[in-house]
């Protein structure tokens, strides 16, 4: 059975309650926003890029504790990062929330979210930030919405 | 502003207890063996009535025995389960006219649900009556599917949609609504009662504004049927809605109830098989009322079930059933307001079966995870009613709808759930 304290782990309530880099970036080189109308979670991600690099990066917005400290923990991962490391890293991300991957390979304090994937119903939650963060990446103006991307996430549900 | 709304409601409907235990809850509990189980390790209480209602034995039976005894078409064969089949299927139709108070059996479609009733009034009102410029009102509380209908018919052919404001305890603000009605208004749509609020909006007089313009009211009953009785004729509106599904029947099916001039004004909503009276290239001419409305083999087998859940809640009776659902309400109320952070959205006079809420600090998404877990069944998001979530200025709530199967110790057990998320993440 799953368990909520596999869900709701100390990190995640931290962050939850106490996002880090919850703010606007005014020079942003890049914005995206992200959109759960099942739930009603919004967010929009802010970058700043440096060449290929991910100089800063930041959100504002409402959402449940995963998605908020799923967004908070990105924010704080990503953060120096260059965009082929943030896009593997999502990649390796996905797989451990759907269930395709495994703890603790090169994730860091992501791993903390390993417990989502026994709710299939929260997987969304926890993958907003990160389709978002595909968005500003690719530099695609229209907000991300949870229903019509992943077809994945929509199994998993 | 809130507590006070709260302690009126709570004033006004103190649970008379003796009438309640008039009704035996546990008997009825066992026409529902979906009910008799765990969920997480913990028995069920199922709170998610609004989005979709168990269903007694009884209703399982018939549909069971339809496909085990009498399954074939309708309206087509010469042959014997044909015959049986189209006479069950009509039966449930009579059963319907009855339950709504319909003069008429013909004034009785059967569709898929609320749903699609409400797209073919839409459509076909849209497509005969509606010219660019004419006015559609609704209310700030309808559900999704009595808004995009009219937004298409915006879009497509120019109509003006007019949505009725609401005040803070979720109750239509009358001046505001019938300033609404005037010499363009063609139309008005609204919810019987609320998926989200639980308000029971004041149809008879909604109704009679309406007919001094002359206006039709049309009626999405989704939520009302299985909690109220319905008296078409006495409501006197023109279009009246309700699904199957939420009314303790199978899914997939629902009926419409329209008065017969206005059935006959309309053109068809859908072409096919048993629409039709005859057909040739060049002309084709309709079946008459309701068949003109129902295209297509229709799900038999979930009407039948219909017709025996309208037998079981008739048996039950809207009466004791309401008494006994409205000391709940009042009770679930009072109960989770004690909680320090909640608040309840949806604090209407008159009320039906649905508590929504919101709690500081914690998001509706994660109260419902962690009720779940607790073996609590409810339902979080926008509830189809983003509008609505805009007006009350939140991303979603939590909502626990109640049926007649519910108890005060499952109310007990939604409230010491409601804590251990507040513990867990408050």
């Amino acid at each position: 059975m799953a368990d909520l304290s596999g869900l709701y782990q100390e990190v995640i309530l931290d962050h939850s309650k106490r996002p880090r880099n919850f703010r606007v970036i005014d020079d942003a080189t890049a914005r995206a926003e992200g959109y759960n109308p099942l739930c009603g979670d919004r967010l929009t991600l802010y970058l700043r890029l440096e060449g290929d690099r991910i100089s800063d990066i930041a959100f504002k917005g409402s959402g449940c504790a995963i998605s908020t400290a799923s967004a908070s923990i990105l924010t704080e991962t990503l953060k120096g990062k260059t965009r082929a490391e943030a896009e593997k890293l999502f990649q390796t991300f996905h797989d451990l929330l759907t269930g395709h991957g495994s703890a603790g390979t090169n994730l860091g304090k992501l791993a903390v979210f390993s417990g989502v994937s026994e709710f299939p119903a929260r997987v969304k939650c926890a993958t907003l930030s990160w389709h978002t963060l595909k968005s500003a990446l690719t530099g695609d103006a229209a907000p991300v919405t949870t229903e019509s991307q992943d077809p994945e996430d929509q199994a998993a549900r | 502003m809130a507590t006070a709304v709260t302690q009126e409601v709570l004033g006004r409907v103190e649970p008379p207890v003796r009438d309640a235990q008039a009704f035996d809850v546990e008997r009825v509990r066992r026409d529902f063996p979906i009910l008799q189980q765990q969920v997480h390790g913990k028995p069920l209480v199922y709170l998610d009535n609004a989005a979709t209602s168990q269903k007694p034995l009884a209703v399982i039976d018939a549909e069971r025995d339809f496909y085990l005894r009498d399954c074939a078409n309708i309206h087509r064969g010469v042959h014997e389960l044909s015959e049986r089949a189209t006479h069950q299927y009509e039966e449930v139709r009579r059963k319907v006219q009855r339950l709504l108070n319909a003069r008429e059996a013909h004034e009785i479609v059967f569709l898929r649900g609320t749903t699609e009733a409400l797209n073919l009034v839409a459509n076909t009102f849209g497509r005969k009556v509606l010219k660019p410029g004419d006015e559609v009102v609704i209310t700030a509380m309808e559900h999704h599917s009595n808004i995009v209908p009219w937004q298409i018919l915006r879009d497509e052919n120019g109509i003006v949609l007019k949505v009725a404001p609401i005040n803070d305890a979720g109750e239509l603000i009358w001046e505001e609504y019938e300033k609404l009605l005037g010499p363009r208004t063609r139309l008005v749509a609204v919810a019987h009662v609320s998926n989200v609020l639980g308000t029971i909006n004041p149809l008879k007089r909604i109704a009679q504004a309406a007919h001094v313009w002359n206006i039709p009211v049309l009626v999405d009953g989704a939520q009302a049927a299985p909690h109220l009785p319905v008296d078409v004729q006495d409501l006197d509106c023109d279009f009246y809605t309700f699904s199957s599904h939420k009314i303790f029947g199978p899914t997939g099916v629902g009926a419409l109830y329209g008065r017969t001039r206005w059935l006959e004004a309309l053109p068809p909503y859908q072409g096919g098989g048993d629409m039709i009276r005859s057909v040739s290239f060049e002309k084709t001419i309709y079946n008459a009322l309701p068949y003109k409305f129902e295209a297509g083999t229709p799900n038999i087998g979930a009407t039948i079930g219909l017709g025996a859940a309208i037998d079981y809640v008739t048996a039950l009776g809207y009466e004791s059933m309401g008494r006994y659902e409205h000391d709940l309400l009042a009770y679930g109320t009072k109960r989770l307001t004690e909680i320090p952070g909640l608040r309840i959205i949806g604090m209407a006079h008159e009320k039906a079966s649905v508590i929504s809420f919101v709690m500081e600090g914690i998001h509706p998404h994660d109260i419902g995870t962690i009720l779940d877990h607790e073996g609590v069944a409810i339902r979080t998001g926008h509830h189809c009613a983003e509008p609505l979530m805009h007006r009350f200025g939140v991303p979603a709530t939590a909502r626990a709808s109640l049926a007649f199967y519910n108890t005060r110790d499952e109310i007990e057990r939604l409230v010491a759930a409601v804590k251990k998320a507040k513990e867990l993440l408050g």
